[in-house]
């Protein structure tokens, strides 16, 4: 069954998304939690990928993996003028 | 506020909070027993009615497509807001900001994630009623793609692209072009948004009747205002006043 062979594949994807979400809050350096924000966000678009809703995995590859760490760089651009 | 006081705090809170989530979580339905009847009728109804072989977009489009028009125009006023706190002082022209990437790597590869993205997008909006997709993810991924340029090359690449003279006109062709092909369907005496045109062949392009042209409309509605946006961002942050 395709559901059985999915299951440790599914496990895994929780496992690194219960990893990766304290990882980003707990990241000191802001260049360093855009960096592991935009890993938790890739876990989490491949596991809506694998529960079967690949609409929403395209939503959270967008917004998640594009449109905000893109702000967040914006916004890192800014407090490194600011401190040189 | 001692450290000790604090912990303390959260502790509370977090036991309050934690009892909610559980509380809420313990009636969820269990795993793939999907409660409501909308997604089964729409499951049914969609493909044989609108031959799109793409539920979710056919919903977002078409039997939700007045709800999606309210979004689309919450985008649409957020960005107006952004450009009217954003906009009003001359800048200098940015010239040599000195933010040229230094790596030949990062530039190449860059390049080619540059084309690759837009043309992801490109297919996400074609394709968005035919497999998963649509305008909403596919605008933001061509937006993505032309935001590259700024990151891989360096912010004079990107300026020309990002001019709002081409840009704001594009974004209201978008959101406008929502608005009127709802108006066709009163026009033609039927309620606002009403599905105008044959269903087509199903699993092709021409498929879904107004729905690629609504998806067209969100697709470059959302790809312009994310680039508005951007580009708003990094003039403010970016180029110094004169």
């Amino acid at each position: 069954m395709i559901v059985a062979t999915l299951v440790p594949l599914q496990l895994a994807l929780l496992a690194a998304v219960a990893v990766l979400a304290p990882a980003v809050a707990l990241a000191r350096n802001p260049l360093r939690m855009v960096v592991i924000n935009g890993f938790y966000n890739w876990a989490l678009v491949v596991l809506f990928m694998v529960f079967g809703a690949p609409d929403v995995a395209l939503s959270m590859l967008v917004v998640g993996a594009v449109g905000y760490p893109l702000i967040l760089l914006v916004a890192l651009t800014r407090s490194r003028a600011k401190t040189r | 506020m001692t450290r000790r006081i604090r912990i303390g705090m959260f502790l509370a809170a977090g036991a309050v909070v934690g009892f909610l989530l559980v509380w809420a979580s313990v009636d969820l339905p269990s795993f793939g027993h999907y409660r409501g009847p909308y997604g089964y009728v729409l499951n049914r109804v969609v493909t044989p009615e609108r031959h799109v072989t793409e539920v979710v977009t056919a919903t977002v489009f078409d039997y939700r497509g007045f709800d999606t028009l309210g979004e689309e125009l919450i985008l649409f006023a957020a960005v107006t807001g952004v450009v009217l706190l954003l906009r009003p002082e001359e800048r200098e022209a940015a010239g040599n900001l000195g933010d040229q990437v230094g790596s030949d790597a990062v530039r190449v590869f860059g390049a080619l994630a540059v084309g690759l993205c837009v043309l992801v997008g490109l297919w996400l909006i074609a394709f968005g009623y035919v497999t998963p997709g649509g305008g909403f993810q596919g605008g933001v991924a061509v937006a993505s793609g032309v935001v590259l340029l700024w990151l891989v090359a360096s912010y004079r690449a990107w300026e020309p692209v990002a001019r709002d003279t081409a840009l704001d006109p594009v974004e209201g062709l978008g959101a406008g072009g929502y608005v009127v092909i709802g108006l066709a369907a009163l026009w033609s005496g039927l309620p606002y948004l009403t599905n105008l045109f044959g269903p087509g062949t199903s699993g092709t392009l021409v498929s879904g009747g107004s729905i690629p042209f609504v998806n067209w409309a969100a697709g470059i509605e959302v790809a312009a205002a994310l680039l508005v946006l951007f580009s708003e961002f990094l003039d403010e942050y970016i180029v110094p006043l004169s």
